[in-house]
């Protein structure tokens, strides 16, 4: 691989992947938190309407609906969307449906005394959402929300197939060029490991974040480092005391 | 338990005139019942009736944990609950909170009826407003604290203050900070639920309901999460409470010696019936159902 292509289509393939996983997480996460939310709602209609959203979405692939938007769309609607932005949308409503799962599930997890709480203190439906059960459920959702980018930065790899020029797409050109499929390939997968990892890197910072701001100390990250550690005990008696019920 | 309406003092001043649909007939007269008038002392019903069970039926499946309950409550009055578990009484004080609804009956606050509401003179199962409207008056401490664990003490003292009653953030700080003097928590302020001990989340948790100024104060089994040592603290703050403000307290407890020292009228609860209703002296010393001897036997 010469330098030239790798100034000119690796590095800013590897911007256009990031690009990509960020725009379509952004996406996945605000239908995740609408469709999640929805899902639990009293009213049978928009329980109904979202869980076909949820049904419609995790049965489709993400490939088929890129390609459903990018080719299909156009004939019918009379307009184009950008190569990158048929991506980003197929991969922000696929995996938001798989992350609406994860808010729903996270908000069930909530334990009913708090809502009992609640409504004792006389809030209303829409406030005891927003100011007490997302609060309380979002350092759950965390840990499989942070499966889940992995899931997504991996799944971006798809749009190399409509041409948007991905880290992915690059190799492929690169290799065409090159024919040096060995290196090449093992050097993205090695550069979508690094991104994963900082994905989960991420993650954890911002899961310690949200359970100190509900007073729970984060659970040991229970890798091999933490094993060899010896400085424990500080998490186990701070999360002795449980505040909120625990029915 | 029906008996003859001897008490002038509780007609209810707003009493409207019709009954849910599911009650059959109009018979208030029949129906009002101060329970224990049989014993032909009821200092506990004078005043301004507040809380008003009617025929109130609560099933779960198939088990009858209220049966055709009627009782009344008057304002400023401490009625406390006892009685076997299961035998309905956290049930009653649920149904109070709008945490659960009653299968058949009425409940009334205030002559407000509290999951029905008038529309175009018929009775229908009441809306949101409604029901926020009435349940303002009303506030509960619950046996597992049910503190918000992502919030700091203070802030669960002023959330529900500021977004339900409208308070700016400073009254209702000031607010909170007499109620955390009162329980006497003031350093703790700034601290999350899980850093206090039970003792110290029930206090607060206590505090709380208070900051809603709530007319009725329901406590369910509010001691019966904590360790031994940490009970007469709350125990002596809710005494504190009752004898120097006018709120109806609703209490579940099987601390006896707390019921006898606060109520004006103990309920003793079998099978989702009241069996009998007396002042604590009589309940505790002279009670007329060998259950009720039965029970205190046990407890005591």
């Amino acid at each position: 691989m010469t330098w030239g292509l790798w100034n000119n289509w690796m590095l800013p393939g590897i911007w256009i992947t990031i690009q990509v996983t960020l725009y379509s997480a952004a996406i996945a996460l605000a239908v995740s938190f609408t469709i999640g939310t929805a899902r639990t709602s009293r009213l049978w209609i928009v329980r109904f309407l979202s869980g076909i959203y949820f049904e419609l979405f995790r049965g489709a692939s993400a490939l088929v609906l890129m390609f459903w938007l990018f080719f299909a769309l156009p004939i019918a609607a009379g307009w184009q969307l950008v190569p990158m932005w048929a991506g980003v949308l197929a991969l922000g409503l696929t995996y938001g449906a798989y992350g609406s799962e994860i808010v729903r599930g996270a908000l069930a997890a909530v334990p009913t005394a708090q809502r009992e709480a609640g409504i004792a203190l006389n809030f209303t439906k829409l406030q005891r959402l927003v100011r007490i059960e997302l609060p309380q459920a979002w350092p759950e959702m965390i840990p499989p929300f942070n499966n889940l980018a992995i899931e997504l930065l991996k799944g971006t790899a798809l749009v190399s197939v409509i041409s948007v020029a991905d880290i992915t797409f690059s190799a492929n050109l690169i290799r065409f060029t090159t024919t040096e499929s060995a290196p090449i390939y093992s050097i993205i997968l090695v550069m979508y490991f690094v991104l994963a990892f900082l994905i989960t890197r991420g993650m954890r910072v911002l899961e310690r974040h949200a359970k100190a701001g509900v007073g729970k100390a984060p659970e040991r990250s229970g890798g091999l480092w933490s094993k060899l550690s010896l400085r424990r005990g500080r998490s186990e008696a701070a999360g002795a005391i449980t505040a909120g019920g625990a029915r | 338990m029906s008996t003859p309406d001897n008490n002038p003092a509780d007609t209810p001043s707003k009493t409207p005139s019709k009954t849910p649909s599911n009650t059959p007939g109009n018979a208030p007269d029949a129906a009002r019942t101060a329970v224990g008038t049989a014993t032909g002392d009821t200092p506990w019903a004078t005043g301004e009736e507040i809380i008003r069970f009617q025929d109130v039926t609560k099933r779960y499946g198939r088990q009858v944990v209220l049966d055709d309950l009627c009782f009344s409550v008057y304002a400023g009055k401490h009625v406390t609950l006892i009685g076997p578990s299961g035998s309905g009484k956290t049930t009653i004080l649920r149904l109070l909170m709008t945490l659960i609804k009653a299968d058949e009956g009425s409940i009334r606050v205030e002559g407000d009826y509290l999951t029905h509401e008038e529309r175009n003179g018929k009775l229908v199962p009441a809306g949101e407003r409604h029901i926020r409207e009435v349940r303002k008056k009303i506030g509960m401490v619950f046996q597992q604290f049910n503190l918000f664990p992502n919030m700091t003490v203070m802030r669960n003292l002023t959330e529900a203050p500021v977004r339900v009653l409208g308070l700016s953030r400073d009254e209702a700080e000031q607010r909170a900070r007499e109620l955390l003097e009162m329980v006497d928590l003031t350093e703790m302020s700034a601290k999350y639920p899980s850093q206090l001990s039970g003792g110290q989340q029930q206090r607060v948790a206590i505090a709380r309901a208070l900051a809603m100024r709530p007319r009725i104060l329901l406590l369910d089994e509010v001691t019966s999460a904590l360790d031994p040592e940490l009970v007469a603290g709350v125990l002596d703050l809710l005494r504190d409470i009752a004898h120097h403000t006018d709120i109806t307290m609703l209490t579940v407890t099987h601390e006896m010696n707390f019921a006898r020292d606060i109520s004006d009228c103990v309920m003793m609860f079998d099978h989702g019936k009241i069996l009998e209703a007396a002042t604590p002296e009589k309940l505790f010393n002279d009670p007329e159902h060998t259950r009720t001897r039965e029970f205190l036997n046990a407890v005591l």
